[in-house]
Order: C-alpha cells, then structure tokens, then sequence
C-alpha cells in the first residue's frame, strides 16, 4: 500500500452537533441538581431517595449520563486523532473507550434504577 | 535594545540556538521590521523574508515574543525586551526565521482558491449587488502570512490532514461568494473529520491575525451551511 494521505471520510457533522447537544443537556441537569442541593441543605438520605423514586428524576439522569458517554465519546476520539498517530493503536484505543462508555450506560441505569 | 533571535542553519548548525544582538536605537515610531533590517546590516548571515515592509505581502511573519506576527506592522515601542524572534511554529525551518510554508500552500491550493462558474463568460464582467459584495468583507482581506494557521495546535498536529484557519477562511470566501456554483463541492470538500472539524473553535488565529480577521467565525458559517444541508 502506498503511503498517501487519506482525507474525506465525509462525517463530522453528526460528531460536533452530538457535543454541542450533550452539551446544553448536561449544562441544564447541572443547574437542576445545583438547584436542589442548594435548597436541600442539610441534605438527608431521605430527600435524596425520594427524589430519585420520580422516574422523570431518572430518566433525565439517564439522559445526563448517557449525554456525558457521548460527549467523552468525541472528546476522546479528538484526542486520538490528534495524538494518536499508529492507526492499529488508535483503532485500539477508540474501541475500548467505545466499550468502557456502553459498559457505563449500562451500569448507569443498574445504579439508577437501583436507588431504594 | 536587547533582541535574541532564533538561528538555525540545518546545513552547519547541530541544533537551533538563541543569539543576541543589542542596537543603539530609539523605538520611537519604528517597526520591528526596520530593527531587523538593522540587524542584519551588522550580521548580514541572519536569514529573515521581507518585501512589501507595510503588512501587504505577509512575508515577514513570524514569532515574535511568543505571539505570531508581522514584523513590519509591529511597533517596537511595545515590545517588551528582550525581544524574543523565532520563526513561524510547526513549520521546517529553511534558516534562521525563514520556514517552509509548502504545507500551509497544499492545505490553500486544495480548497480550490478560485471562482468556479459554469456559466458563459459574459462580455464585461460577472455582476454582484453591493449586498453580495459585502458578504465578501472580512474574508478578501487575507493575506496568506501564516500566522493563524502556524499558531493553531490542530493544524500543529495535523497540517498534512487539517485545512487550518487560514484555509478555511478561503474556503468560505468562495462559498459565500455570490458568483461561485460550486458550494456542494466545497462542503464536501470540507465534510471530514480532518479537514474542517479539527477546528475547536480555540480561537487563536482571531487573536494573532494581523489584518484583524475572524477565520472561526468564518469556520463556523460553514458549519452552519453543513448543519442546514444535514437536517
């Protein structure tokens, strides 16, 4: 193989609006929960779980963590192409971040569901 | 004054060095440029580009105190001493302050830099109302220098696959002109994950463009133009 320089994988658009989607979600649950630890203070374990009964409650968490899965996702894969230069290590590498996020989500909604 | 100026010679040099050189000057109302320009009458093997001395051409680009610039637009009297000169960032040094800037021309050249229209070439010239023409303002301007692609990290890591701010500048310069037909071809051109989404928006190259340019917000009418081609 010829070792040219290959461009035009005609992508990127759906990379940049998920950060800057996943960006405006995790920016509104933070002022959510700000607003709620702020006028639950001191915080006891029983305002927190019964917050946490609310399936809204859970499932805009859901929605926060899964936003931060997908915003580390193209935040990571910029690392790499960036630093990562060995195509082999760097398929590598996006492959593992791929899994430990869904291995997260996963364990998210274990934990979240789990809230007694 | 104090000056300490990058020199490297790869041909006889084992690495880069810093050299200083003291002059006898007054800044008052001089640039940097005619400080070099004294400079080298004193130790004519210092390399350094020069032509038009009054920030048209955009070949005395370079580093200076740490912020890319053009030495001939650049008032000594506020430069903090000593004045440190080295070349464009990223780049192959040819010699001393003078760098191979073939990359950053590869990088021009593939955004087609040049009007494409299909139509008949009419008899005097291709119209565009005062409207159309002013989309043009702020993207004309470039003078190729340099500076904000060399300043760029992204374009530091991936000059061979990222466009850089200069670029891209162009590149929407001929998408936003009304006369041009080739706007599908450009944003395909564009659409890659190297070649325009390098770009995060950091902003350097606002910051040091010597012209006064804005190649992120330009950067970012063409993401605009692929979001409203995309949903």
């Amino acid at each position: 193989m010829v070792n040219r320089i290959v461009t035009g994988a005609h992508y990127g658009m759906r990379d940049w609006l998920v950060q800057r989607v996943t960006a405006v979600v995790m920016a509104l649950y933070t002022l959510f929960m700000a607003g709620f630890l702020l006028t639950h203070q001191p915080l006891y374990y029983a305002d927190w779980s019964h917050l946490f009964q609310s399936r809204l409650v859970r499932l805009t968490s859901l929605l926060f963590l899964l936003s931060l899965y997908l915003h580390a996702w193209v935040g990571m894969r910029d690392i790499f192409m960036d630093y990562v230069k060995p195509v082999g290590i760097r398929l590598m590498a996006q492959v593992a971040v791929i899994l430990s996020l869904v291995a997260y989500a996963a364990w998210s909604v274990q934990i979240l569901w789990g809230i007694q | 004054m104090r000056f300490l100026i990058y020199r490297y010679n790869p041909e006889t040099d084992a690495k880069p060095y810093m050299q200083a050189y003291d002059l006898d000057i007054d800044a008052g109302n001089m640039m940097l440029l005619d400080a070099i320009l004294l400079i080298k009458a004193q130790d004519e093997t210092l390399s350094v580009r020069r032509s038009c001395r009054e920030g048209v051409c955009g070949s005395d680009a370079m580093n200076i105190n740490g912020r890319n610039g053009l030495a001939c637009v650049t008032p000594l009297s506020g430069l903090k001493e000593p004045i440190e000169l080295r070349p464009l960032p990223g780049q192959p040094v040819v010699r001393d302050l003078v760098v191979d800037l073939s990359q950053f021309y590869k990088q021009y050249r593939s955004i087609k830099p040049y009007l494409i229209n299909g139509d008949p070439e009419p008899e005097i010239e291709r119209l565009q109302s005062p409207e159309d023409r002013e989309e043009l303002d702020g993207l004309y301007e470039c003078i190729l220098c340099a500076c904000c692609s060399t300043s760029c990290p992204s374009f530091w890591w991936n000059p061979d696959k990222f466009v850089g701010p200069a670029g891209l500048l162009q590149a929407y310069r001929f998408i936003a002109d009304s006369r041009d037909q080739a706007t599908a071809e450009r944003l395909d051109n564009l659409e890659d994950p190297y070649r325009l989404f390098r770009c995060h928006s950091i902003m350097t190259c606002v910051d040091v463009c010597p012209k006064g340019l804005n190649p992120t917000r330009a950067i970012g009418k063409i993401k605009e133009m692929l979001l409203k081609r995309t949903v």
